[in-house]
């Protein structure tokens, strides 16, 4: 009560006084992200115009912009494969995760944080070893296989493995909890009497569905399917553990140009080619989906 | 499609039997009632009294345990919500975030296929009756809480249902903005002519809107009737209290006198009409509001009712009146307010008085009613 009867005069002029207060608290941020973030994406566009020397792993500076458009043509089947999965994991996580986290929301009770926690459960293990799994479940010995195999679903000599499909549905497992968690949140904050009214005002449960609780919980599915699609779209992990040769992705293009042919130029071509193409997509698809004011 | 109840129902709402058990507990115990079409009742009532349970089974939003709904000859016990001829405005208004002003209001209407034409010409009448025309294109959050809370109505009223549900609409407001809204809804109500039920725990806001009042405790009705009949012959001690403020003092019938009852408190004997009297034995409790009393310094002429022997205990002027605590004789205190209408000088502290009353102003209660019951 002191501080609100006190004379403002003093408290206003603290406000009004510059301080430098707040970019202190930045700083470390900051220099966090000059370090780690803009110092290396300076370095990847400088090596991105270079061409070899002809010494391997020594390049120089030649502002070579052609290696944007030799490097996409060259790779363009990966590119295409790349947002194709990445698209795909994306709807699969999104039909899964949007039923589980309206169940978590509405219809969980008292289990409402252990379910929660079995969300993030498999965060307890490293990325790697959880797609090493998924290549064990779908594995010859596995049960899906055999299940699969049973209800001739999938013909004796079909493998689920080093295919497509263990790579979309690799990365749809792996990104889950991204997809889930800001679904579970944007519903969990819907005022449960807004449903009742809805009702109220003779709409029925799809209805209301539709033109409630699915309107009101689109930023979480905005920024859930944004959190899948964007590590999914650069991952090369999945597609090496999962895939075959047919299913390389973007990413593994360039990690191949980085650590076995050492070519940086294109590598580092393809990055800022991907990084570009993902914003340019998503900035149409926030438009799109018309919340840019919740990401 | 099956006929559309939520349209073609009119009627009184009538409920019998309704009950409402959660577990051991008896939310709404065996509560019978019948509201006529158009009137504007008030379920009043202290928090946890059964007055928003039973709102919320009209509404069905809760199901019976046993009992039944109807309106008119439409039995809607078992009806969804959707299907239901009513609508309710909401405690916290549960406008749609997501959608403008226009959208909100017009939900109902779409989801009943009206045509865009005829929307945009309901929504635009019904909004110039809650004088907010120009918020139409505004989001709920822009709005200010007694704008949010005509919306609500608006939102309700344009469905034109034979029910509206008022679900203590008036709790977020602040006292000024109250007054006004309990004026405008009262007004809206004579407008269009909808059967509302109101839920409330403030008395004075159930007063001024309601042609009739249901007071509510522990899941039944205490008692039912116009605000005047219950002000002045309540028939329980929790309705005296709980409705305005009383003086209850027991007393002992001695006879009969005409119309009047003869009644001895502490040694006075005092006449009270026999048509306000609820009591079945013998053994009573006299009410008399407190504005009822006259209170005039010792030996000075007394009419009507008096008792004796009093001594002021405490004094506040609170400007239109004056309140006094006036011990009597048998250690009780009882309350008086005198209008500020005249140049009397006032009772001080100490002072010994007498207290008068009209034995039509007051009433007598059954003397096994607890005094204090609904006291606030």
């Amino acid at each position: 009560m002191a501080v609100i009867s006190r004379p403002s005069g003093k408290v206003f002029a603290l406000k009004d006084n510059k301080s430098a207060f707040p970019y202190l608290l930045l700083a470390p941020g900051l220099l966090w992200l000059f370090m780690f973030f803009i110092l290396p994406i300076a370095n990847l566009a400088q090596m991105s115009t270079k061409t070899s020397s002809g010494e391997t792993g020594e390049f120089v500076q030649s502002y070579r912009f052609a290696n944007f458009f030799d490097s996409f043509m060259d790779a363009s089947g990966q590119f295409a494969r790349s947002f194709l999965y990445a698209t795909l994991a994306t709807l699969i996580a999104l039909a899964i995760a949007y039923p589980l986290a309206y169940a978590i929301a509405f219809k969980s009770g008292k289990l409402k944080n252990v379910l929660l926690v079995l969300v993030i459960a498999p965060f307890f293990v490293s990325f790697l070893l959880r797609t090493i799994a998924w290549k064990q479940i779908l594995g010859e010995e596995g049960a899906v296989t055999a299940i699969l195999r049973t209800l001739h679903i999938i013909s004796p000599q079909t493998t689920l493995t080093s295919s497509a499909f263990a790579v979309v549905t690799g990365l749809a497992y792996n990104f889950l909890p991204f997809m889930t968690l800001p679904i579970y949140a944007s519903l969990e904050r819907i005022d449960p009497r807004t449903l009742e009214a809805s009702g109220d005002l003779y709409a029925n449960g799809f209805t209301t569905f539709r033109k409630v609780t699915l309107p009101l919980s689109m930023p979480g599915v905005v920024a859930g399917t944004l959190l899948t699609f964007i590590p999914a779209a650069g991952d090369y992990i999945n597609a090496n553990i999962l895939g075959n040769p047919n299913t390389k992705m973007l990413g593994n293009v360039i990690e191949a140009r980085f650590f076995k042919i050492v070519d940086y130029p294109t590598a580092a071509a393809l990055s800022f080619t991907l990084m570009a193409a993902i914003l340019i997509l998503i900035t149409f698809y926030i438009r799109k989906a018309g919340t840019e004011e919740l990401v | 499609m099956a006929v559309d109840a939520s349209t073609s129902a009119k009627g009184d709402l009538i409920i019998k039997n309704l009950t409402k058990t959660y577990g051991e507990f008896n939310a709404v115990d065996d509560l019978s009632l019948v509201i006529p079409k158009g009137s504007f009742f008030a379920l009043l009532g202290p928090s946890g009294c059964g007055k928003t349970t039973t709102l919320r089974m009209i509404a069905g939003l809760e199901e019976p345990t046993s009992g039944s709904i109807s309106v008119g000859t439409t039995d809607i016990t078992d009806m969804k919500p959707y299907k239901r001829p009513v609508n309710t405005v909401f405690q916290n208004y549960a406008l749609f975030p997501h959608l403008s002003i226009f959208e909100n209001i017009a939900f109902g209407l779409r989801r009943r296929g009206v045509s865009d034409a005829e929307v945009k010409a309901q929504v635009d009448k019904v909004l110039n009756l809650v004088e907010l025309p120009q918020l139409a294109e505004r989001k709920p959050n822009q709005l200010s809480g007694g704008q949010q809370q005509r919306i609500a109505v608006a939102r309700a009223i344009v469905n034109k249902p034979a029910l509206l549900l008022l679900d203590e609409p008036l709790g977020a407001l602040d006292l000024k903005l109250r007054r006004q809204m309990q004026i405008e809804l009262k007004w809206i109500q004579t407008e269009i002519g909808i059967t509302f039920v109101h839920v409330t725990h403030d008395q004075e806001e159930a007063m001024t809107m309601a042609d009739t009042i249901a007071v509510m405790n522990n899941g039944k009705i205490e008692q039912m009737g116009s605000p005047e009949e219950l002000y002045d012959s309540p028939r329980t001690s929790f309705v005296a209290n709980f409705l305005g403020q009383s003086n209850l003092i027991p007393g002992t019938i001695t006879g009969n006198d005409g119309d009047n009852l003869v009644i001895e408190l502490f040694g006075n004997k005092v006449a009270v009409p026999k048509r306000r009297s609820s009591a079945h034995g013998n053994s009573v409790l006299v009410g008399i509001r407190p504005e009822k009393f006259r209170v005039a310094a010792e030996g000075k002429g007394a009419t009507g009712n008096v008792l004796t022997g009093g001594v002021v205990s405490d004094v506040s002027y609170i400007g239109v009146s004056t309140q006094y605590q006036v011990e009597m004789p048998w250690g009780k205190e009882l309350m008086v307010f005198e209008q500020n209408d005249d140049d009397e000088d006032f009772l001080r502290k100490g002072e010994k008085v007498t207290l008068s009353w009209e034995p039509v102003f007051s009433f007598v209660l059954d003397g096994s009613e607890i005094a204090s019951s609904g006291s606030h």
